[in-house]
């Protein structure tokens, strides 16, 4: 097998004198579309942060398309092509969506996503452009989260329980867009607590529970009783 | 005809507040960080005007060539250097320091020029008028101070709406945090910002040269309008501290002609009034 676009190795991970992360590894191949699952605070989210450079990290627990990156500023981080679509989704309130959408091209790569290209993948973005970001639904706003993420072309994306608060059927619509994201070539590592969307789209799955991996697999491989025992830990 | 005249008079004096008080209101607005050194910085733009005109025989005018890019390169540093690292968390570490380099930045300003007041000469433009009405003159000095803080807001509103850079600084004003996740540097654009405050401290500074009298401790009263002019104006917006700043120049215009020791005070009344009829300012842009 090729060398893993993403490789984290005894990735720890502290805030302030809380450790959230015990040592992960974890790999992530090229068009590959992991999921992260877990419990509330199992460290899901601080695995996503260690990777984009919002946590500090050892410098050689991540590795990126060859170049050890743990610890390296955010900003530069996103330069090399890992892009975040952060929980909560953190529109910018005082730009419209457009502006939103391109300030996500501030520091892109070249690569096939584009404002049309977006557009294109969401149409209701496209008519909402020049409205203030805060005014779209939770829905909408999820996808110029996912939008503003794919303007800076990453080799891999992060998306961080983009499901979180929304409607099933606005959920589906959201995962709808993933396919055609990994058809660019794009990796993918998504974070979710609610595993049955998820599983559908990835290829293998890692559980974490405490700070620990405690099961990976592919998604097609494992077992639901064995993920609930692990999720769970009972 | 006199109130309106008095009420010109005021209202281009607020051109003149405007200016102090826009490279504050920009400040706050991108990085939340109050510049307690903010008078002092403009103070020092004027005495390093003055050291222009003295050492290099350059005019006042022409001295804004190398005060304006000066205090810019100053403001970049200041920035990179010490302010950026009293940002984030609690707001007390840059109240502190901005507050200690204001008393650096006067001493500073007493050993090398003096305890002894100054004023700059622009060469006759300063006395020279004209007509608009019977009875109301205005001067050519003062609309040009007021065409000055027109330009400067204008053009800093332009670039902050209208530029990549500008949406960027938004965008950091809104979330320091998530801005970062879009490949921007933020304290490379807190330094630019602060940059940009300083230049316009520099405008600021040199025209205020040519207006009034000024000395080493001169800062914090300039400090003190510039806050007036913000927050009547709301905060976060630039339009807002130009109104802010001509509605302070007209209520000291006003307080001044019914008795001259009046003038300050009714300032800071008016800064009151708006204070406590709208505590958020007339034009508030922020959400907090």
């Amino acid at each position: 097998m090729s060398v893993p676009l993403l490789a984290t190795r005894g990735l720890t991970a502290w805030y302030g004198d809380f450790q959230a992360l015990f040592g992960i590894n974890l790999d992530v191949r090229e068009g590959e579309v992991i999921a992260l699952i877990g419990a509330n605070g199992a460290g899901k989210s601080s695995v996503l942060k260690a990777v984009c450079g919002l946590l500090p990290v050892a410098r050689d627990s991540v590795r990126f398309a060859g170049t050890l990156i743990g610890g390296m500023d955010a900003h530069r981080i996103v330069r090399r092509g890992i892009a975040m679509v952060p929980e909560g989704r953190k529109l910018f309130p005082s730009l419209s969506v457009e502006e939103n959408l391109r300030l996500g091209a501030y520091a892109a790569r070249p690569g096939p996503w584009s404002l049309d290209r977006v557009f294109s993948l969401f149409p209701i973005l496209a008519e909402r452009r020049d409205a203030p970001a805060t005014s779209l639904s939770g829905g909408q706003q999820q996808m110029a989260a996912i939008g503003r993420a794919l303007m800076a072309n990453p080799r891999l994306l992060l998306c961080d329980e983009i499901s979180l608060g929304l409607a099933p059927i606005v959920i589906r619509d959201v995962y709808a867009a993933l396919p055609s994201i990994r058809a660019e070539g794009t990796s993918l590592i998504v974070v979710e607590q609610d595993i049955s969307q998820v599983l559908r789209v990835a290829q293998r799955v890692y559980c974490l529970r405490k700070g620990r991996v405690v099961l990976e697999g592919s998604s097609d491989g494992l077992a639901r009783e064995d993920i609930r025992m692990a999720y769970f830990g009972m | 005809m006199q109130w309106l005249d008095i009420i010109v008079q005021g209202a281009l004096v607020g051109g003149l507040y405007a200016l102090f008080a826009t490279g504050l209101s920009l400040i706050f607005g991108v990085m939340r960080l109050v510049n307690l050194a903010h008078g002092d910085l403009i103070v020092l733009a004027a005495f390093l005007s003055l050291a222009c005109v003295q050492h290099l025989g350059f005019s006042p005018a022409l001295s804004l060539a190398i005060v304006v890019p000066g205090m810019a390169l100053l403001g970049y540093a200041m920035q990179r250097v010490m302010l950026n690292r009293t940002l984030g968390g609690d707001i007390l570490p840059p109240l502190l320091v901005t507050f200690g380099l204001s008393i650096v930045i006067q001493n500073t300003l007493l050993e090398a020029f003096s305890a002894d007041s100054r004023k700059l000469h622009f060469g006759g433009i300063e006395t020279a008028s004209i007509r608009l009405l019977p009875g109301v003159s205005i001067g050519w000095y003062p609309l040009i101070v007021l065409l000055a803080a027109v330009v400067v807001i204008g053009g800093l509103q332009l670039a902050l709406y209208r530029t990549r850079l500008g949406a960027a600084m938004r965008a950091t004003s809104d979330d320091p945090v998530t801005v970062r996740l879009m490949g921007v540097d933020n304290r490379h654009l807190f330094a630019l910002a602060m940059a940009a405050s300083l230049s316009v401290c520099a405008i600021a500074g040199v025209l205020m040269a040519g207006w009034t009298n000024f000395d080493p401790l001169s800062g914090p009263e300039r400090l003190l309008y510039a806050f007036e002019a913000v927050i009547i104006g709301g905060l976060g917006s630039l339009w807002g501290t130009l109104a802010g700043g001509m509605i302070l120049g007209i209520a000291q215009s006003v307080g001044g002609a019914f008795d001259p020791g009046w003038q300050i005070l009714a300032g800071h009344l008016a800064f009151l009034v708006v204070l406590s009829a709208t505590p958020r300012g007339l034009f508030p842009r922020m959400a907090d």
